[in-house]
């Protein structure tokens, strides 16, 4: 497409858009259904992009920190844990390792069992905290030679509890971008309905036309130019409301968890922006799909 | 320039035309003549190319119409201005832009033919009512407008369908003038009319050619109209 047919189609020869009749009242559904798929698309593209950050947040963070545990019996447990640590400072990847005090042990059991629990009293396991350098060490290596030389550790890396977390949030990013294909989808299949239905009332014109000796492609773009620009006007409405009402979600926050989290962050409040072109374009091929079907079956 | 060749036509019922052949040679003046319901209507749409021929071959500019696509046929509607029998016009737009379609369809710059535009409503009485819409105008202006239209893009060609059907004598007689001039500008031109004095009147004027309709078949009519 030329420059020229560019600015044409975007700017409008105002002339040959009067060629074709005004419609009142499909314009304003056309802008409406188009307003509400905005809206959609900007919820939907919030849910992804927000079910993305925490499933890769999840992923690194989770992996970064695992838990070695040493059940021995009480008068082993101090050179188990010596021999455990030695082997852990080896561990190529292990940023750091680090047994826990009674104190802080007893700090984490505090929600179960209140914080009048004797600590010293009980026959606990020592806590090990272990962080993952980047790359990682191997937990498999690992667990053998902590099996060979400290029959009592267990270590947890938190894979068990991780991994349906990080498939919950994985599936929700997959589901947001169904969403927003069917939401494409839906629009393409209206703006099609719409843009028949224009070309069907307007037979009587596309006949005249015809016969004065305009081209089809002529014809077409009268009705291509008003859906595509009804599109993005109805789209960019829906947008900007989406936005708003995304922007006056509370703060991201520990307490909420993932509700709280569903925005935009820096850069991210681009991207819906990016919604409105797109419906436009939709709109500007259903339309020139069905504007040149129709066209071809007329003889 | 249209040349028909052994056309025959039908619409599903009998042979409606049968074994029609015609030339419109380059400049010519032809009178298109018959009963109500003989085909003239129906013979003109094949010279422009609006119905195919059921058996024939229809060639215009040295073209099969036949095998045109539709873009080459949307060209050649450019180069054969038509008025039809029941006028055609965007009845959402004023007279004036009626008339200035084919330009605007086509892309010409409307600028620069303002003035050849009003010159032309004057030309055929509509100065006073290019601002009205077609379903306000009168029959004989309809009539007007749309001969207006047919010569706009100032074809080699125009084919009128009845375009004095609706229209006085006086009126019927400043349309046939139109068509004269024309004519003399070197235009060939093609008319179905039944009204035999307008033929009569034309043919003091330049040397027209006079074809009738009947039982299927164009003949060249003699001199006793
Ligand atoms: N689209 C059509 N489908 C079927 N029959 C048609 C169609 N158009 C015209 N006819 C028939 O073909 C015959 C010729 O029609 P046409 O319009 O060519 O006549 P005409 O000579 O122009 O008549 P008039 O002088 O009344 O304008 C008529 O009997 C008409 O009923
Ligand atoms: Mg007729």
């Amino acid at each position: 497409m030329t420059d020229s047919k560019l600015h044409k189609l975007i700017l409008g020869d105002t002339q040959a858009n009067r060629v074709v009749p005004p419609t009142g009242f499909t314009a304003q559904l056309t802008l409406f259904v188009a307003g509400a798929m905005g809206f959609l698309a900007v919820f939907a593209l919030a849910l992804s992009m927000a079910s993305g950050r925490l499933a890769d947040r999840w992923a690194s963070e989770l992996a970064r920190a695992a838990t070695l545990r040493i059940n021995a019996p009480a008068e082993q447990r101090v050179a188990q844990t010596e021999a455990a640590l030695e082997i852990l400072r080896q561990t190529p990847g292990v940023a750091t390792a680090r047994a826990l005090s009674g104190e802080e042990q007893a700090a984490l059991l505090a929600p179960w069992f209140g914080s009048s629990l004797p600590a010293g009293s009980l026959p606990l396991p020592q806590l090990i905290e272990v962080t993952a350098d980047d790359p990682g060490y191997d937990p498999a290596g690992l667990r053998l030679r902590l099996q060979a030389e400290v029959p009592g550790a267990v270590l947890d890396d938190h894979t068990r509890w991780r991994e349906p977390l990080v498939d919950a949030a994985r599936s929700l990013r997959r589901l947001a971008w169904v969403s927003i294909l069917l939401i494409g989808g839906a629009t393409a299949a209206m703006i099609t309905l719409a843009a028949n239905a224009a070309l069907a009332a307007n037979a009587q014109v596309i006949e005249v036309l015809r016969l004065v000796g305009a081209l089809d492609s002529y014809i077409a773009q009268a009705f291509i130019r008003r859906f595509t620009l009804r599109a993005l006007t109805g789209a960019a409405a829906g947008v900007v409301l989406g936005m708003i009402g995304v922007w006056l979600m509370p703060e991201a926050s520990d307490e909420g968890g993932f509700l709280t989290g569903l925005g935009f962050q820096g850069w991210g409040w681009l991207v819906p922006l990016l919604i409105p072109p797109l419906g436009a374009l939709v709109a500007f091929a259903a339309t020139t799909r069905a504007a040149t079907k129709r066209l071809g079956e007329l003889s | 320039m249209i040349e028909l060749e052994n056309v025959g036509y039908n619409y599903g019922g009998g042979e409606l035309l049968d074994a029609v052949s015609v030339q419109l040679a380059p400049g010519s003046f032809h009178f298109l003549t018959g009963p109500s319901g003989a085909g003239k209507t129906t013979l003109l749409k094949l010279c422009y190319g609006a119905l195919t021929p059921t058996s024939g071959r229809v060639r215009a500019f040295n073209m099969d119409v036949h095998g045109l696509d539709r873009d080459q046929m949307a060209y050649l509607r450019r180069r054969v201005g038509v008025v039809h029998q029941d006028c055609r016009f965007l009845d959402h737009l004023p007279v004036i832009e009626n008339i200035a379609l084919p330009l605007l369809v086509s892309g010409r710059e409307l600028g620069h033919e303002e003035a050849n535009l009003h010159e032309l409503l004057n030309w055929v009485g509509l100065s006073e009512r290019a601002h009205a819409l077609p379903p306000e105008l009168s029959g004989g202006e309809r009539q007007r407008a749309a001969l207006a239209r047919s010569v706009i893009l100032s074809p080699d060609v125009i084919i009128a369908d009845e375009p004095t059907g609706n229209v006085d004598w006086e009126m019927s007689q400043r349309l046939l003038q139109l068509l004269v001039e024309l004519n003399r500008m070197g235009k060939t031109i093609l008319v179905a009319t039944h009204d035999l004095s307008l033929i009569r009147a034309a043919k003091n004027q330049v040397q027209a050619r006079v074809l009738r309709i009947s039982n299927r078949q164009l003949q060249l009519a003699g001199a006793d109209l």
